[in-house]
């Protein structure tokens, strides 16, 4: 960590957003993680998405539970809505602020071990609920806060840093969101950002369960050889499926490709996703194909990344419910307590 | 790219902005850390090895190295580097010990010098420690040339002239002729010195040539001539109403000077548009601020006169239009005439070159204006050991240049009389220390202040005009010199990447305020301009690039505006970043310097 906040100066000619933003007005206090963390570029990767997407910070809720992962979300949008919650329960009290206020954009920020162990049941059934989302994992194989455990999606075979070797066998978080209903669903590396921010912006721009399982090294405990979350390790087993890029709308499209290269994508709020194919045969609006495929490029030894699955009109957990389409903090007395004739119609409507 | 090669000094050199702009090279960031320090005779020392007179240049100095000072590009203005350096001179205590010593016994060698102002003294200087025996001529009765006969006193006391002129002149090994104008090259030549410098500036001020000036000579003063007379008591008045002509310095000064000696309604007056005018900013607001009107785009047509004495002069308007081959001319407006009436008028419109006393048969080449023709490095002469530096070499241009030509006059002095191939210049000495303590600890304040630019205090406009003599500007204090220090961004703590420990993890990019460094592919520099986090778009900054990382990409720092806070190598994991202070003296004679400067 260091002592000192970073300098307020920025580059003169640092990019102005619509909102008159830089990406500067984007960041939250300086980082406490240990210094090269793959976390902290992750952070980088939101507020650089957070930017681009020119989104009022005050319109985000940023949640997580424990960990140094989730951690971060003090170390950007810091204009924006925190709840920093405990061990493995971002996703219940994200499911709740969600369904008190729908207006907001809902970001939740976890760890392996936060997600895949302690939290797992959280985080299946936030998923299985289809909660409007994005849901970031900061993937490093171990417990970093407490000092390099192995996690529960460490990879079978793995060393830890004194040469431990993984036993167990390690869960994947992409599969199992898949699964479980997932309606966006990506992997990437915090060494990419030429990868990982288009993806998050994609994520938060989709109106349903967004989950990106974001490998991100610990430098300080998973970061050596043997690791299969190091960032030479990644960096020699990564296999994009493709590449995305994420427009407002049509009429912002700029570049052009050759049909089959190119796949694109309109969200529910008329946005486009391109995806710009790196594997031919590789659809991502397979699902059952989609899992099929990880599999099969696990058992080869692959990290497969990008955009993996997009359904382009998902629901979500208040269509499900059919609740009211207002928040309830803009509902008024009358309401949000319809009184006693109200209760008693509903008890006699269940009897 | 070609990766950039860190082993030329120049490549580092050149991100230190203000040091680079200094023609002597002053290690600014150095001596601006140990003022903040409190250390101000060390600072002062710093100083004085580079530029030679630090309390007469922190009042006076032309200043080059502000507008290139980096602190401009990242906020509203650059750091008061010029007025930090009165500061060290004000506060410093007896330093007449640190000064080099003068051997007793002589090298044997003896040099002359025409002229005493800065750059025969900074000549004198460089070789007495080295046992020369230097001769300085001067027709004055003191050293110092135009920095004590026309820099008015109310910008420069003479106290700091003599203090600064004495740590040359007073210490043995120099001999002073003053008093003694030199009136033949071929005489000196003949007296068998084994080298002469001559530094005899540039002493012509222009003349006005319109109708009227004959008639009414005796109200029309050249500038120049003027203020030496009045620098010297010979004049200590002069008429309620005055006009100077001229837009640079040197108008200003006679402005200012006619405002203290009773001038009450005083205007300039300039061909041309009040932003062409050749005066520093400064200049020009100080003189506003006296209450001195500057109006432009007036051409002198007329004096006007009576009875043999001044009553005013006309003027035509102007214009600037480009002609056909867009060069910009002045044209009239057609709109009557301008008559401004004056008791006086001071003419401040140029200086020239003369040499009456350099016999033209003597194999002494000049050039077609009238200037020596000089190797530009070494300033030799046509005649091997004459040397040429200051006004006298290229024309008029200012104290700290007069200076730089100096020193690099000495080595070639030094290196002629030792025999050795003048052409061939002797390398800066560099220092290159890593300033980590700890894994987020520097032994410089890597904290960036936001202050804005601090101001200078002033006397009172009554106490200021009152006497010539009295100092208008009163320097800082020690707290607002500290402060103002703080603002500096320590640009010789220099950025040093080592790639082979680079893990590519992006912490340096994510953490940089100013998004300096970029890790892409590698291309064309003009291309990779263009692809930067920032694309780096002032081309007179360098890019930092190295290549060899695992990913086949490049390391791409542009130096345009990193503010050396530190942060790259706080947060980089592997120490792939480190913080080293480049520090760099140019060659001199004499040796010792560095330990002498060097802090601690
Ligand atoms: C009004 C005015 C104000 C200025 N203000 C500033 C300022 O604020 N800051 C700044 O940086 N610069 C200023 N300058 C410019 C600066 O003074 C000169 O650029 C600088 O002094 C040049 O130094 P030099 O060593 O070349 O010669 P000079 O300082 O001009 O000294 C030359 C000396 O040589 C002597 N000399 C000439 N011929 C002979 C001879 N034949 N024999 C013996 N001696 C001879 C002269 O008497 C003179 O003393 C100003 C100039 C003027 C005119
Ligand atoms: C209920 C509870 N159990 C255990 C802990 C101890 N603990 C803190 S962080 C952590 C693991 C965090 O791992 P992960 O989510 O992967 O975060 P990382 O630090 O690796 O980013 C554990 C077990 C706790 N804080 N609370
Ligand atoms: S322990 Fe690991 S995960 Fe935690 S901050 Fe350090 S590098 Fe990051
Ligand atoms: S010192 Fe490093 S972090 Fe600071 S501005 Fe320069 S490059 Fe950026
Ligand atoms: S922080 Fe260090 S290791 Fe990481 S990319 Fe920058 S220089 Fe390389
Ligand atoms: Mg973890």
């Amino acid at each position: 960590m260091s002592f000192l906040p970073k300098p307020k100066l920025h580059h003169p000619k640092l990019p102005v957003n619509a909102l008159g933003f830089t990406r500067r007005d984007y960041e939250g206090a300086i980082s406490t993680l240990c210094a090269g963390c793959g976390h902290d570029s992750i952070s980088a990767a939101i507020i650089q998405a957070c930017f681009e997407l020119e989104i009022e910070p005050h319109r985000v809720a940023k949640l997580s539970g424990i960990g140094c992962s989730s951690k971060t979300p003090d170390y950007f949008l810091g204009a924006s809505h925190g709840f920093n919650s405990v061990h493995g329960r971002m996703p219940s009290v994200l499911t709740g602020a969600n369904l008190a206020n729908r207006d907001l954009i809902y970001l939740g920020v976890s760890g392996d071990g936060d997600s895949a162990s302690i939290g797992f049941g959280q985080f299946a059934h936030s998923i299985r609920r289809g909660v409007n989302m994005t849901y970031i994992v900061e993937n490093n194989g171990v417990y970093g806060l407490t000092k390099g455990q192995f996690s529960a999606t460490s990879d079978k075979g793995s060393k830890a840093k004194k040469g431990t070797v993984n036993t167990d066998e390690a869960i994947d978080l992409i599969g199992i969101a898949l699964q479980l209903g997932a309606t966006y669903v990506a992997r990437s590396f915090s060494g990419d950002k030429a990868q990982l921010v288009p993806l998050i912006k994609g994520a938060l721009r989709h109106p349903g369960p967004a989950f990106i399982d974001c490998i991100s090294p610990c430098v300080a405990f998973n970061n050596h050889e043997g690791s299969t979350k190091s960032y030479d390790f990644v960096r020699e087993h990564n296999e994009a499926m493709n590449f995305l890029d994420v427009f407002p709308g049509r009429s912002a499209i700029t570049a052009e490709y050759a049909p089959g290269e190119v796949r694109e994508v309109e969200q529910h709020d008329g946005s486009v996703l391109r995806l710009r194919k790196l594997h031919a045969e590789y659809d991502p609006t397979d699902r059952i194909g989609a899992m099929n495929h990880l599999h099969e490029r696990k058992a080869a030894g692959e990290i497969v990344t990008g955009l993996l699955y997009i359904d382009p009109d998902p629901q979500d957990l208040h269509s499900n419910l059919n609740t009211v389409p207002t928040p309830l903090n803009r509902l008024d007395d009358s309401a949000l307590v319809p009184g006693k004739a109200a209760l008693e119609k509903l008890n006699a409507a269940l009897r | 790219m070609t990766p950039t090669d860190i082993s030329n000094p120049d490549t580092f050199h050149k991100v230190v902005d203000c040091q680079w702009a200094c023609p002597a090279h002053t290690p600014v960031p150095e001596y601006i850390r140990l003022i903040a320090a409190g250390r101000y005779s060390d600072a002062y020392m710093v100083n004085w090895h580079s530029n030679v007179f630090p309390g007469i240049l922190g009042r006076t100095c032309d200043r080059p190295c502000e507008p290139a000072c980096r602190r401009g590009r990242v906020e509203e203005e650059p750091v008061a580097i010029c007025r930090l350096k009165r500061v060290a001179a004000d506060n410093k205590e007896d330093i007449q010990a640190r000064l080099p010593p003068i051997p007793a016994v002589r090298n044997g060698k003896r040099i002359a010098c025409v002229g005493a102002g800065p750059a025969s003294l900074t000549v004198a200087r460089d070789l007495a420690p080295m046992g020369y025996e230097v001769h300085v001529f001067d027709g004055e009765k003191k050293g110092g040339g135009f920095i004590r006969s026309q820099i008015p006193r109310f910008r420069l006391p003479e106290s700091v002239i003599d203090e600064e002129v004495g740590y040359i002149t007073e210490r043995g090994g120099v001999t002073t002729h003053f008093g003694q104008r030199v009136e033949s090259l071929r005489a000196l030549l003949d007296a068998g010195y084994d080298a002469v410098f001559i530094g005899s500036g540039a002493p012509r001020g222009r003349d006005l040539d319109v109708p009227g000036r004959k008639e009414a000579a005796a109200n029309i003063h050249i500038g120049i001539d003027w203020l030496s007379s009045v620098s010297f008591g010979h004049i200590e008045s002069i008429g309620k109403r005055v006009i100077v002509l001229g837009g640079g310095n040197t108008a200003m000064d006679c402005c200012r000077s006619a405002r203290r000696l009773g001038g009450e309604q005083v205007t300039v007056v300039v061909r041309s548009g009040f932003e062409e005018m050749k005066a520093s900013p400064w200049e020009k607001e100080d003189a506003m601020n006296e209450g001195i009107p500057i109006l432009n785009y007036l051409v002198p047509k007329e004096v006007l006169h009576q009875g043999g004495k001044l009553t005013g002069m006309v003027f035509e308007k102007v214009k600037a239009e480009r002609d056909a081959k867009g060069r910009r001319t002045l044209v009239p407006t057609g709109e009557p005439d301008v008559t401004i009436e004056a008791d006086d008028v001071l003419v401040a419109i140029g200086q020239e070159n003369a040499f009456p006393w350099i016999e033209r048969d003597l194999g002494l080449e000049f050039d077609r204006w009238g200037l020596p023709a000089l190797n530009e490095k070494t300033l030799q002469s046509s005649i091997p050991n004459v040397f040429f530096g200051g006004d006298a070499a290229f024309g008029p241009k200012n104290i700290i240049w007069a200076v730089a030509h100096g020193h690099e006059a000495a080595v070639s002095i030094d290196r002629y009389c030792r025999g050795l191939d003048v052409g061939e210049r002797p390398p800066p000495e560099v220092v290159m220390s890593s300033q980590k303590m700890g894994i987020h600890e520097w032994s410089y304040d890597s904290g960036v202040s936001l202050d804005l630019r601090f101001k200078v205090p002033h006397a009172e406009h009554e106490v200021a005009l009152r006497d010539i003599r009295t100092e208008v500007e009163l320097g800082y204090d020690r707290e607002l010199a500290y402060k103002e220090a703080q603002r500096c961004l320590n640009c010789d703590v220099q950025t040093v990447f080592t790639t082979s420990l680079c893990i590519e993890c992006d912490a340096c990019v994510d953490i940089c305020p100013v998004d300096c460094i970029t890790f892409t592919a590698d291309g064309e520099e003009q291309e990779l301009r263009e692809r930067l986090r920032v694309p780096a778009l002032n081309l007179d900054q360098p890019l930092y690039v190295q290549d060899g990382l695992k990913t086949g990409r490049v390391m791409v720092k542009d130096e345009d505006v990193c503010l050396h806070c530190g942060m790259c190598a706080e947060r980089c994991p592997t120490g792939a970043w480190d913080m080293q202070k480049f520090f760099l003296e140019t060659a001199k004679p004499y040796a010792g310097r560095v330990a002498a400067c060097q802090a601690q």
